[in-house]
C-alpha cells in the first residue's frame, strides 16, 4: 500500500525523524493560510503516489502566501502525469505546503527487505535527488550498505557506519545517524516495504531533514496495522482494481484486449504471456484465487467485461481445489446474467474438468472450448482479431 | 527415491480441526499420505476422523513419531507455528498459509538458519512425491511416478507443467511449490541441490517469474555445478513494471527482476528456457531424448 508525502512526514515526525515545518491543504485559501504562518518562502507541492513530480511542474517553491495562494489553485483539482502515472496521470486533491529550507548537501536514504540477504537493507548514498536506480546501474559502489540483524534491529555502530561513510561531521554525522536509527525503528514497527527519503538534505547549522519522503507498507501485515491502513485513499487507485479487492479477486488492468479470468497467479502471467506470442495483447491479469466459487466467478466476468477495450475473455482453469464444474457454472451463470455479447473461450484442466466441459458444451450458450493452453490462446486472440480489436 | 518426503514420511498436521486443514487432510489421507497426528492449541485428546490430535507439536513427535509438519494456521500465527513445529525437531515443514507479513518471515528465516529443519513455503501448494507422499494442496492425480523434478514459485503453473508432463508419459520424482512470497523457505538453490544428490531424478524443471533474483542465483550456480539437464519457464514476460502480479514477490521494481533478465542468465548456464507455458513438457522429452 502507498501513502501520499504528507502522511508520510506526518509518521516520520511521530519517530521524532525530521522533517520541514508544514501542512496539507485542499484549498487556495488553506494554502495561503499555511504559507503565512510560516513565514518564509514556501514550496507547494502537489500531492500524488507518483514520483516525477518535479519535472511535470507539481513542485514550486513561492516568495508569499499569496503566490502560494496562485500555485495552488493552479495545482488542485487538475490532473498531473508524470513518467509513474502513465498517460492519464493522477489527479491533484492535496497540496503539501512547506517552508523552504536552506540546503547544504542533498543525500540519499533508503531501507527495503533485501530478499537475497533476507534482511532489512539500508541504502544511504551521497547522490541525492537524483533517480537512484541510475547510480545503482553506473556507479553501485557510491551505495553504502548496512544490513540489519532480524531479532537485534539495526545497530547504532551501522547508522555511524553510514553517516561517516557519506562524509559527514560532527553534530552532522550524529544528527544523521539518529534520523537513521529512528526510522528503521518506524520501518519495522509500521511493517514498511519501503522507506526512501530523497533527498535527505543536511543545512549549514547541522541539521539532517527529510526534504521528501516515501513509504510503502506490506500488504500483508494491514490488518495489524490500523493506523496505517486509514491513510489508504482510494482516489489514487484504479476503480475496477478497488471493485476486485472486495471481491477478493486480484486484477490488473492493462492496455490489451483480451480479456483473462485465470486461477493462481502464476498460470494468470503465464496466460498473459502466451496471449502475447499467439499475437495478441492481454487487457488484465486476473486470479480468481484458491478457493472460486460460482460468484466469484460471475464477478470476475463483471470486472473483466466493464473494461469496454475487451473484444474477447479466455478462461483458463486448472482445476486443483477449485473445481472446473463450479467454475464453469459460474460462466454459464455470468453469461446469462450479463447477456453477454463478447466472445468466450473455455478452457478447464484438472479436478472435474470433463464435467465442467460437459456443462459448457450443454449450456446453449455459444462458448468456444479449447483443450491445451496454445489452442485455447490462439482461439481467443482470433475471436479478438475478428471483433474488431487490435 | 525423491526428495523431502516420501512412503516414510509421517506427517502432523498444524490447524487440522479448521476448515482448511480438515479438507486438506482428508485429500492427503486418501492420496495415501500418512498423517500421524493433528494440532490445535486446546484442542489435544479430541480425533479428526481417526488422527489423534494434541495441543503441542512437540507431544505430537513424542506419541506419534511425528517428522514433517504440515501448516494451514491464519497468517498472524503462522510464523510461530513454523517455529513450534522445528523447534520440536521436525525435519521437514511446508507452511500452506498465504499472507504471513514479511517482517515475520525475515524473523523467522534468521532463526531456522541455525537449525536443522527445512521450510517450504510460505503461501505454497506444498510437495508431493507421486505414489507416495502428498504433503500439499495439489490435484494428486495429475501427477506420475518418474525422475524429472519440479521447483515452482506458482501454484496452478505447477499443475500446468506436471500436467503436461504427464500427459507425456514423464513422471516426476517430487514436485515442489516454493511459494510467491519474497522471503520464502527452502529456494530454487536449496533444492536444486537436493534434487543434484537425489540418484532418481534425471532432469529438473524450475519454474519462476519476474521479481527477486532467485532465479539467476539458480543460473549461476547451475553454470558452475550442475551436471544434470535443467528445463525452465518464467512467468510474466508480459508484466509491467512496478505492479505486484498477484503474488506478494512478483513484482518488477526499479527496473530488476525482469523476465528478460532471468531468461538470459538461464540460457548463459546452459538451461533449456521454453518460451511458452504450453511447451514445457515437450522441453523436457527433448531434452531427455524421448
Amino acid at each position: 500500500m502507498k501513502v501520499h508525502e504528507y502522511q508520510a512526514k506526518e509518521l516520520l515526525k511521530q519517530y521524532g525523524v525530521p522533517v520541514p515545518e508544514g501542512g496539507v491543504a485542499t484549498t487556495s485559501e488553506a494554502a495561503a493560510t499555511i504559507a503565512e504562518s510560516i513565514g518564509t518562502k514556501v514550496v507547494v507541492k502537489a500531492q500524488i503516489h507518483a514520483g516525477g513530480r518535479g519535472k511535470a511542474g507539481g513542485v514550486k517553491l513561492v516568495d508569499t502566501p499569496a503566490e502560494a495562494a496562485e500555485v495552488a489553485d493552479s495545482l488542485l483539482g487538475k490532473t498531473l502525469v508524470t513518467y509513474q502515472t502513465g498517460p492519464g496521470g493522477s489527479v491533484v486533491n492535496q497540496v503539501l505546503v512547506e517552508g523552504a529550507v536552506a540546503i547544504a548537501s542533498e543525500l540519499y536514504l533508503g531501507m527495503v527487505i533485501d530478499r537475497a540477504t533476507e534482511r532489512v537493507v539500508v541504502m544511504a548514498c551521497t547522490e541525492g535527488g537524483v533517480e537512484i536506480e541510475t547510480v545503482a546501474a553506473e556507479t553501485p559502489e557510491k551505495i553504502l550498505k548496512e544490513f540489519a540483524d532480524p531479532n537485534m534491529g539495526l545497530m547504532p555502530y551501522q547508522a555511524r557506519n553510514l553517516a561517516f561513510g557519506l562524509g559527514l561531521k560532527d553534530k552532522t554525522a550524529s544528527a544523521a545517524a539518529s534520523f537513521i536509527l529512528k526510522l528503521y525503528r518506524l520501518f519495522v514497527d509500521k511493517d514498511c516495504s519501503i522507506a526512501e527519503i530523497n533527498p535527505l538534505i543536511t543545512t549549514e547549522d547541522g541539521a539532517v531533514i527529510a526534504l521528501d519522503a516515501k513509504l510503502n507498507f506490506d500488504d500483508n501485515a494491514l490488518y495489524r496495522q490500523e493506523a496505517v491502513t486509514e491513510l489508504r485513499d482510494l482516489g489514487e487507485e484504479e476503480p475496477l482494481e478497488i471493485e476486485a479487492s472486495k471481491h477478493g479477486l486480484s486484477y490488473i488492468k492493462l492496455d490489451g484486449n483480451v480479456g483473462c479470468m485465470v486461477n493462481g497467479a502464476g498460470l494468470a502471467m503465464a496466460t498473459m504471456d502466451i496471449i502475447k506470442l499467439a499475437g495478441g495483447e492481454p487487457a488484465n491479469f486476473l486470479d480468481v484465487g484458491g478457493g472460486a466459487k460460482e460468484e466469484s466467478v460471475t464477478n470476475a466476468f463483471k470486472i473483466i467485461l466493464a473494461d469496454e477495450s475487451v473484444k474477447a475473455v479466455l478462461v483458463n482453469i486448472f482445476g486443483g481445489i477449485v473445481r472446473c464444474d463450479i467454475v464453469a457454472q459460474g460462466v454459464i451463470n455470468a453469461a446469462k446474467a450479463l447477456d453477454l455479447k463478447t466472445p468466450v473461450v473455455v478452457r478447464l484442466e484438472g479436478t472435474n474438468a470433463d464435467e465442467g466441459m460437459r456443462l459448457i458444451d450443454e449450456s446453449g450458450l455459444k462458448f468456444e472450448t479449447a483443450k491445451g493452453l496454445k489452442s485455447a490462446a490462439e482461439k481467443a486472440v482470433a475471436a479478438a482479431t475478428a471483433a474488431g480489436g487490435e | 527415491m525423491s526428495i523431502l518426503v516420501n512412503s516414510e514420511t509421517r506427517v502432523v498436521v498444524q490447524g487440522i480441526t479448521g476448515r482448511e486443514g480438515t479438507f486438506h487432510t482428508r485429500q492427503c489421507v486418501e492420496y495415501g499420505t500418512n498423517v500421524v497426528a493433528g494440532v490445535t492449541p486446546g484442542k489435544g485428546g479430541q480425533n479428526m476422523d481417526q488422527i489423534p490430535v494434541f495441543d503441542t507439536v512437540g507431544q505430537a513427535v513424542d506419541n506419534e513419531g511425528a517428522n514433517s509438519s504440515l501448516i494451514f494456521v491464519p497468517p498472524p500465527f503462522a510464523g510461530d507455528a513454523i517455529l513450534e513445529a522445528a523447534h520440536a525437531g521436525v525435519e521437514v515443514v511446508v507452511c500452506i498459509t498465504e499472507g504471513l507479513p514479511t517482517i515475520d518471515m525475515v524473523k523467522v528465516k534468521d532463526t531456522l538458519a541455525g537449525m536443522d529443519t527445512k521450510l517450504v513455503g510460505p503461501n505454497c501448494p506444498g510437495v508431493i512425491t507421486p505414489g507416495e507422499c502428498k504433503m500439499g494442496i495439489m490435484p494428486g492425480f495429475i501427477h506420475k511416478e518418474g525422475s524429472v523434478g519440479v521447483i515452482s514459485r506458482s501454484g496452478t503453473l505447477t499443475y500446468e507443467a506436471v500436467g503436461q508432463l504427464t500427459e507425456m508419459g514423464i513422471g516426476q520424482s517430487t514436485c515442489i511449490g516454493i511459494g510467491g512470497d519474497p522471503v520464502i523457505g527452502s529456494t530454487f538453490l536449496d533444492l536444486l541441490k537436493l534434487f543434484g544428490e537425489d540418484d532418481d531424478t534425471e532432469a529438473v524443471v524450475l519454474i519462476g517469474e519476474i521479481g527477486g533474483s532467485a532465479e539467476e542465483e539458480a543460473a549461476e550456480y547451475i553454470k558452475e555445478h550442475y551436471k544434470k539437464p535443467v528445463v525452465s519457464f518464467i512467468a510474466g514476460q508480459t508484466a509491467p513494471p512496478g505492479k505486484r502480479m498477484g503474488h506478494a514477490g512478483a513484482i518488477i521494481a526499479g527496473g530488476k527482476g525482469t523476465a528478460a533478465e532471468k531468461v538470459a542468465a538461464l540460457e548463459e548456464a546452459g538451461v533449456t528456457v521454453s518460451s511458452s507455458p504450453a511447451e514445457i513438457g515437450s522441453a523436457v522429452a527433448q531434452v531427455l531424448g524421448r
